[in-house]
């Protein structure tokens, strides 16, 4: 079924969709429900509910009307179907494969990625039985080689988080569908007002919410984002979706629910038995966080310009990665898939390997040493030694997090402090 | 792009408040099956949901008698909503014009063009590849409350 795009602009979206007024009270601002369960009418109402019959609340594990208020926001944002959310990105990603994988099953993933990411899919996935095959992210010929007739998804970031390195999502997204593989995109690091995956192709989009989304660093939350559109019906590599459901008494779900499927199954199976639901009070933070989603951007995009300029001419600095720059490797491909700007994390090297690299975090004074991105405040990591240090030596470096990096998350202050803090650090970490 | 390509919602959503009485041509005894999902679901909402299907006919479906055709139908019907393959439904067109109703309706995965010329030069409206459950969910609030997308932004009130 085609799908107009929407008729409102994102900024619109990103304040009104999923939050009409309450119905009860008329309050403009979205109420926190802060409830674990709901009243049925009657007992029929309640076998409706439970046999997925009607739309509803039973108990906040599985729904809850703040969280839905804001899967909502975020489907609507992605330009996707549904959404589910999740206490966190990394429950997310869980989350997003849970209905595709099974033992035995694998997952072809890029190398570039979130530490903690490759950490989930490389160590703890085993424990499901559930392989990671990583391949190298700059080149989707590296994704094609690597299908099997056990191969159940691809994951990648949009932008890879820390390096900064951008993939090619048109090409990767052509190797998934010319395999009838769903195509997964992390996209924390450029939220969809930089870049909209299922718009180049991807089939599932997940965030941290915690990162730019919310956007003031008070409110951990994931979501996974389903485009509505892979052929899950009849498919037998899904029986997740394209089988009898014993537990709800045999209904398929991809019949059933059509291009809701995914979503519904997300929340009546995935939620209800894994448990990783959102709280409300976090939703609602979050659902005020997007509301200024495309100012923050814009402000974060044009501060992390000026900052990695003024770090390539900096002395104490060996190399800049960021897209932004004309000479970045990923210049090329962000252009083609980010609008608007480049992100604002990115990584450089400090001349003096690792202890440097030690010495500066340690020397910011208005920049805060902190393992987490996009917030309003700027944020710096030294990842060899924290968010990477679960890794190999090997991996570090081939995943951009070698000694002497540092990744920054430029924030929203007047950008002269910021410059005027990294300019002391970098002096006094390398003197 | 023309209306079957893409409905505007207040086309759908004046379809949903305008009809009282449904004939669900296909409508399945067992509970499994979705269109059990949508009578149960509409009749919740207050329609009136007349189940029509010759294999199960003379039984008692969700406190309706399942009718074997439309024909058979004892009283007015606004709308005719098709759980049929699309082939079968031009005929069916023709039937939903004798027996007066005012809207064609076809489920998602249904679409049949000829079908929606006939009903549509009898005077009905049409609609094809759509479910109403879904509509009237999406139109009406409820299915935001699984985190779907709706499509639907407004400052104002709910009104059901």
């Amino acid at each position: 079924m085609p799908r107009p795009k929407s008729a409102y602009g994102l900024e619109t979206l990103a304040i009104h969709a999923g939050t009409p007024p309450d119905p009860t009270t008329g309050a403009r601002s979205f109420p926190i429900y802060q409830s674990t369960a709901y009243v049925f009418e009657d007992a029929d109402h309640a076998a409706s509910l439970f046999n997925l019959q009607t739309p509803g609340f039973i108990y906040s594990r599985l729904t809850n009307p703040t969280v839905a208020a804001l899967e909502e926001r975020l489907a609507t944002l992605e330009g996707g179907r549904g959404a589910t959310a999740t206490s966190s990105g990394h429950a997310a990603e869980t989350l997003a494969l849970f209905p595709l994988m099974a033992p035995g099953m694998e997952v072809i993933v890029a190398d570039q990625l979130y530490g903690g990411t490759i950490n989930l899919m490389g160590k703890s996935f085993q424990k499901f039985g559930w392989q990671a095959v990583f391949v190298d992210a700059i080149n989707p010929d590296a994704f094609k080689r690597a299908l099997t007739e056990n191969t159940r998804a691809i994951f990648i970031e949009s932008i890879a988080n820390p390096a900064g390195m951008m993939m090619d999502l048109e090409a990767i997204a052509k190797v998934a569908k010319d395999a009838t593989v769903p195509l997964v995109v992390d996209n924390t690091m450029a939220t969809p007002a930089l870049c909209r995956p299922l718009e180049w192709g991807a089939d599932l989009v997940v965030h941290s919410t915690t990162k730019f989304l919310s956007g003031q660093g008070n409110a951990m939350g994931g979501v996974v984002i389903d485009s509505g559109e892979f052929p899950w019906f009849g498919n037998p590599k899904y029986p997740s979706l394209s089988t009898p459901a014993p537990e709800y008494q045999g209904i398929t779900f991809a019949e059933t629910f059509g291009d809701l499927a995914y979503t519904m199954y997300s929340h009546a199976v995935s939620l209800r038995d894994l448990g990783c639901t959102l709280a409300p009070l976090n939703a609602w933070l979050t659902l005020n966080g997007c509301e200024t989603l495309t100012l923050r951007m814009e402000r974060h995009c044009a501060n992390a310009q000026q900052v990695a300029k003024f770090l390539d001419d900096h002395p104490a600095v060996e190399w800049v990665y960021y897209a932004g720059l004309p000479k970045s490797p990923s210049h090329g491909l962000a252009k083609k898939y980010l609008s608007g700007g480049f992100g604002s994390v990115f990584t450089f090297g400090v001349r003096g390997g690792y202890d440097a690299g030690i010495k500066v975090v340690e020397q910011v004074e208005l920049i805060s040493h902190v393992a987490n991105i996009g917030d309003t405040k700027t944020l710096i990591l030294h990842p060899a030694s924290t968010t990477h240090r679960q890794l190999t030596d090997q991996q570090r470096v081939a995943c951009g997090a070698g000694p002497e990096v540092l990744r920054i998350s430029v924030g929203l202050e007047w950008v002269d402090d910021i410059l005027q803090d990294l300019d002391q650090a970098l002096q006094n970490a390398t003197s | 792009m023309n209306l079957h390509d893409h409905y505007p919602d207040s086309y759908l959503r004046d379809i949903l408040r305008s009809v009282r009485t449904i004939a669900m041509v296909g409508a399945s005894t067992n509970w499994k099956r979705p269109s059990f999902f949508v009578m149960k679901y509409l009749q919740r909402k207050g329609f009136r949901v007349i189940p029509v299907n010759p294999v199960s006919a003379g039984e008692l479906l969700l406190g309706e008698t399942v009718q074997s055709n439309l024909e058979s139908i004892p009283e007015a019907v606004d709308m005719v909503d098709l759980f049929r393959k699309a082939e079968q439904a031009p005929g069916l067109a023709q039937a939903a014009e004798q027996i007066g109703a005012k809207v064609l309706w076809m489920q998602i995965g249904v679409r049949n063009d000829e079908a929606a010329r006939l009903a549509e030069n009898a005077g009905m409206q049409v609609v094809m590849d759509r479910c109403p459950k879904i509509e009237y969910s999406r139109l009406f609030g409820e299915l935001g409350w699984h985190g779907v997308n709706t499509g639907v932004l407004t400052s104002k009130r709910r009104r059901y």
